[in-house]
């Protein structure tokens, strides 16, 4: 009864995405057999751990037709809260909480100020880009290392995998994180009011979709999100610095779209965004092996699959549009 | 393009030029010689020349950004487009090409841009956002394409005077922003540029209805923002002698939208000026140069740019619109 | 039955009132338990605004409403549905990119500790959905289903939140002739359970095959509540028009004049799922007046004529030549000017001035390249709004500002700078007082004495009587037939909207 044009457009992103990321890891093998030890997709999972928590955040985000622009900051903000603070004596472990309880309480008044002014989120979290990073700067503007035990401690911390690949605490955070977001995303009320949000907002309020607590909540998770992977870059990097991960908010959004997200919102999955992490990963994994390519590539490439994605993306709501006239045809 | 206007936008420009004046008398407050102009070889120096020439970069990018946001969009990518105008011009600089072939390659290079950003919202219907979005990501990439990811430098008299000379004691920039701001806000006022783009700001299907070619106008001010951002670019890199892809206009894009916003244009298209844009912009400048004098870090820049936004935002809000409106005749209708 | 006389909704003297407009004058409706009533009227005619009341969307100005005896005042959608009164409308207002058991249950999801468990969801959406004698699968994609699926999942969500009065509003607008056999079983299958149901709609046919009662509103009043076998289709459509037959013999204002040589033509043109293929010649000097029902095309057919929506059958051919009509800006090259029906949204430009307004057109016509100066353009403001009388304070005031009258008159004077030869109008008489009215259609037909060309859409029929030298009538987007001459009466084209045969209309 299905016809191949007829596959579902809900997860016809996924499969593209999949059908990317097992042709770029074919392509990587081919050329470079040593890309498919363990150690390689270990070290793939760690290095991109940080990108992978807030597209986790940034996946919600433009799953509910939104966009958050602040996360870059964010990030950055973490890690320079963490230096200054440990620097001055305190528990890194008391600093962690603190990030991620400032953190979401910046989200919550942004997601606020969405809501309630009824202005567009680009706008109000590029303030939220501004403060943020103005705040780093006001702490410092030096780059400053971080030298404590537990430092020391969770970024030694790694489990042996199978082949000689190890993988480190900050990666098993990522895929707990994942694991948490697809839950949150297809198992609770939240979730399926995100998805409502993204799809139709009229319709979701007259659903009795709670619309001012699902946007505060979904922009706190996103900060939140943020800070968490603020933590897990200043164990990456064991440093603070206020100009640190500049541009990820953008690197982020294109790993949601090429994760399969629709731009527009209501369609796509925690689990896309994965791939889509790990397709960046790869392109800067296969331009550092190669060696001879320079690291420009890696953004020409990221920005040729977002354009690619999003014209995908446009073609599929042409398709669905025309089945739906289709449909009228065969009622006239 | 009618007398009638500057008269009706008269008292409209009111905040923005009390605010532009409020800055400066806090500047000159913090520091007594603010207002003081030297006229040295045939140049005016001082703090307030200052502002004008550090501020003329965005204020040229805010000239493109108006057109665009007053068609209900917004271009994201100017900064990364400076950075690619700024690399063209740099390696032709540096391989010693005549001024004229580098501007005019830098400036088309601007105008493609802009023409492909226009092509997406224009012809493919994707919004302004994500559209202008895939240069923002892709154009760093394109930039150090050109300088082979070097950070080219170069002694090309000319184009060191983009940036370096003066014309009638005025720094070039100053005079470049100032004659572009000019030069569009003629070709939009004498030609019916600035209605049609008006008039699709505010209501597309209604213009489109009226025979409007709403695609061309859309090319069009894309294509306008893609060229000032490429001027912006030159600019910059005749301003420190190279082209860095990196950190070529990093940000500004930001500035540019925020200048327009200062300057009255709606977020939702329609209504715009460009000469209150530009005195966005130098409101925006003045207040980084504020914050430097009264000794603060420069980085407060960003606190206050992010406070004027959220109020900005409070005011213009549909909430806030809502409440003025109080008493008038409520919405709704059978 | 003792329960079936007992009203289970009770609507007296219902009233509501917009700025400037009475949209709903003391209403009166009974809704009984396990009966379909059907609510029928043309556009503005108030039944939105009846259900938007109900459904508490909209607060009310005066007039009582009771649910089984009892008072009742909805302060919101959501409130309404608690009391017992759901409603599904015309776009189903469900979420196509969520699986059809969450549209079922959004917002009350079985949980698990704190988890949606999806088994049980799957279950109660199979179960809820069995009663429907529905065999989708409850974890597919909404969207990926019929319409007229989707459509009866909204109202088994409605039922099962509400459960008392079930509200459809135009439910079968988008529905094939077998997909409506189903949903008909649906709803008889409800008001066997006892739920009433109120039916929106436009197809008289699917009035008179599930509809008990039928009430007629009129320009906010009640025309009347009928049972279904106490009417025929034609004293139906008397009641929605507002035409008692045959109690008049209105003189009909214009004579037969020479017909010109045509100045378009339009032959075998139309558009799949849109309008059907259509003939019709447009001459100089003539009006043509374009009657249906809502619903019948006649937007979409003035849509059509003007570009808005490109052909993909027939042809077209003005001044003797075949043309590719493929956009608004190569109708208005033709000579062609449209005044759309919905004035705010495809109209008028409401932040621009009633200057600019005006000249947009002609503007757009000459190109960005070749600007009015400021001196033209006031010229021709002011003198179009000498001419149509536009009253406005001054003519650089956001048009927005304006009356409705004022407004229709500028778009008016929006196309005549254009200097058209064919103007079409969309109902250029709705939503605007009663003296600015008289004023449009003088206005129409001293245009067509210029030997301007017209097709005027209009729900009036007495109005198209008045200057129509020809009638277009409209029935399931078709053109059924054009009365000429002797046959342009308000009886003529009423019996032509009622009949059930095309050839009936001629």
């Amino acid at each position: 009864m299905r016809r191949l044009g007829q596959i579902n457009p809900r997860t016809l992103p996924l499969l593209a995405t999949l059908g990317v990321f097992i042709l770029a890891y074919a392509l990587c093998a081919l050329q470079f057999p040593a890309m498919l030890s363990t150690r390689v997709a270990a070290n793939l999972l760690t290095d991109n751990a940080f990108l992978g928590i807030v597209a986790v955040g940034m996946t919600f985000v433009i799953l509910s037709g939104g966009i958050d622009l602040s996360v870059g900051s964010v990030i950055a903000f973490a890690g320079v809260f963490l230096a200054v603070t440990i620097r001055a004596g305190l528990d890194p472990i008391v600093g962690f909480a603190l990030v991620l309880v400032l953190s979401t309480a910046f989200g919550a008044v942004m997601g606020a100020m969405i809501h309630y002014l009824e202005t567009p989120p680009f706008i109000v979290t590029l303030a939220g880009m501004f403060l943020a990073r103005g705040v780093c700067f006001l702490m410092t503007t030096d780059s400053i290392p971080i030298d404590h035990p537990v430092y020391d401690t969770l970024s030694g911390l790694t489990w042996r995998i199978p082949s000689g690949g190890r993988l480190s605490l900050i990666a098993v955070v990522m895929l707990l994180v994942f694991v948490a977001g697809i839950v949150l995303a297809h198992r609770t009320r939240f979730g399926t009011a995100v998805y409502g949000l993204g799809g139709n907002r009229a319709s979701a309020e007259l659903m009795g979709v709670p619309i001012a607590r699902t946007t505060i909540l979904i922009y706190a998770l996103s900060s939140g999100l943020a800070g968490l992977a603020g933590i897990v870059f200043s164990l990456y990097t064991s440093a603070g610095y206020s100009l640190a991960a500049t541009g990820v908010e953008l690197d982020t959004i294109a790993a949601v779209v090429i994760g399969g997200t629709l731009l527009t919102g209501g369609v796509g999955t925690v689990a896309g965004t994965f791939l889509g992490v790990m397709i960046q990963g790869l392109i800067q994994t296969y331009v550092i092996f190669d060696g001879t390519l320079s690291s420009w590539w890696t953004k020409i490439v990221i920005g040729a699959l977002l354009f690619g994605f999003i014209i995908f993306q446009r073609g599929l709501v042409h398709l669905a549009v025309r089945r739906r006239q289709a449909a009228r045809l065969a009622a006239a | 393009m009618t007398l009638a206007r500057p008269f009706r936008a008269l008292p409209a420009a009111t905040p923005q030029i009390l605010t532009f004046v409020l800055v400066l008398l806090a500047n000159w407050a913090v520091f007594p010689d603010f207002f003081d102009l030297r006229l040295q070889d045939g140049r005016l120096f001082g703090s307030l020349i200052d502002v004008l020439n550090r501020g003329a970069p965005v204020a040229i990018l805010a000239v493109g950004m108006t057109l665009v946001i007053a068609t209900k969009g917004v271009d994201l990518s100017v900064g990364a487009v400076m950075a690619i105008a700024g690399a063209v011009a740099a390696t032709l600089a540096a391989d010693g090409q005549p001024l004229p072939v580098i501007l005019a390659a830098a400036l088309s290079v601007g105008l493609l841009c802009g023409l492909w950003n226009g092509l997406l919202v224009a012809i493919l219907d994707i919004q302004p956002i994500i559209a202008t979005l895939i240069l923002m990501v892709t154009g760093r990439g394109i930039a150090q394409l050109v300088t082979e990811g070097q950070i080219v430098t170069f002694t090309h008299e000319g184009l060191i005077a983009v940036a370096g000379s003066a014309l009638l004691g005025l720094p070039m920039p100053v005079v470049i922003a100032l004659a572009l701001a000019g030069a569009v806000a003629a070709l939009v006022r004498f030609t019916a540029l600035g209605l049609l783009i008006e008039s699709i700001g505010v209501n597309r299907t209604a213009s489109t209805y009226a025979g409007v070619d709403s695609r061309s106008v859309l090319l069009a001010a894309y294509g306008v923002s893609g060229l000032c951002a490429a001027l912006a670019g030159l600019i910059a890199a005749s301003d420190i002698r190279g082209a860095d892809a990196n950190n070529a206009g990093l940000w500004l894009e930001l500035d540019a939208i925020l200048a327009v916003v200062i300057g009255g244009t709606s977020l939702f298209g329609g209504r715009f000026s460009i000469l209150l844009s530009l005195v966005g912009a130098f409101v925006i400048q003045a207040m980084n140069t504020g914050i430097l004098l009264s000794g603060y870090p420069p980085e407060m820049n960003l606190i206050v740019k992010a406070t004027a936004i959220v109020l900005i935002l409070v005011v213009q809000s549909p909430a806030a619109t809502r409440l003025k409106g109080f008493f008038g005749p409520k919405g709704g209708r059978p | 039955m003792q329960a079936s006389s007992d009203p289970l909704l009770d609507i007296r003297g219902l009233t509501k009132i917009f700025p400037g407009v009475k949209a709903l004058d003391g209403v009166d409706f009974t809704l009984r338990a396990g009966e379909v009533h059907a609510l029928l009227g043309e556009n503005g005619a108030g039944k939105s605004t009846l259900i938007k009341v109900l459904t508490g969307v909209h607060g009310r100005d005066g007039g009582e409403i009771r649910l089984a005896g009892a008072p009742i005042e909805a302060r919101d959608a959501a409130d309404a549905q608690r009391l017992g009164i759901g409603t599904v409308y015309q776009e189903v207002n469900l979420l196509p990119n969520l699986t059809v058991a969450e549209n079922l249950f959004m917002g009350r999801e079985p949980t698990r500790f704190g988890f949606t468990d999806r088994r049980s969801l799957r279950r109660a959406a199979a179960a809820l959905l069995k009663d429907y004698g529905l065999s989708v699968d409850p974890d597919s994609t909404l969207g990926d289903h019929s319409v007229a699926v989707q459509q009866i999942v909204a109202i088994a969500r409605a039922v099962d939140l509400s459960g008392r009065v079930l509200i459809l509003d135009e439910p079968t607008a988008s529905l094939d002739a077998g997909e409506v056999v189903v949903l008909f079983d649906v709803v008889r299958g409800l008001a066997r359970r006892g739920i009433g149901v109120v039916f929106v709609t436009h197809f008289l046919d699917q009035v008179f095959a599930l509809a008990d009662r039928v009430t007629v509103l009129r320009n906010g009043r009640l025309v009347g509540t009928r049972a279904i076998g106490d009417l025929d289709r034609l004293s139906l459509v008397a009641m929605m028009l507002g035409r008692e037959l045959s109690a008049e013999t209105l003189k009909r204002h214009r004579t037969g004049r020479v017909a010109a040589e045509p100045f378009a033509r339009f032959e075998g043109y139309g558009r799949r799922a849109w309008v059907q293929p259509l003939d019709l010649a447009i001459r100089p000097g003539e009006v043509v007046g374009v009657a249906g029902l809502l619903g019948s095309g006649r937007t979409e057919t003035a849509k059509l004529l003007f570009g808005i929506k490109e052909a993909d059958s027939g042809r077209a051919v003005v001044d003797g030549r075949p043309v590719r009509i493929a956009s608004p800006r190569v109708a208005a090259a033709l000579g062609f000017g449209f005044c759309p029906e919905d004035r705010k949204t495809e109209g008028i430009v409401g932040d621009l001035s009633v200057r600019e307004n005006i000249v947009l057109a002609l503007q757009a016509r000459r190109g960005w390249l070749k600007p009015l100066s400021g001196q033209e353009s006031r010229a021709i403001a002011d003198r179009f709004v000498k001419l149509l009388d536009i009253r406005t304070s001054d003519i650089e005031k956001p048009i927005r500002l304006l009356s409705g009258g004022n407004q229709q008159k500028a778009l008016l004077a929006r196309w005549l700078a254009t200097e058209p030869r064919f103007l079409i109008l969309d109902e250029p008489t709705r939503g605007i007082d009663v003296g600015a009215h008289a004023e449009i259609i003088r206005l129409i037909e001293r245009l067509c004495d210029d030997g301007l060309a017209l097709l005027v859409v209009s729900s009036e029929i007495e109005e198209i009587v008045a200057y129509a030298d020809r009638v277009a009538v409209m029935r399931d987007r078709r053109l059924t037939g054009v009365i000429e001459g002797d046959g342009v009466t308000v009886d003529g084209i009423v019996r032509a909207i009622a009949s059930e045969h095309r050839e009936a209309a001629s």
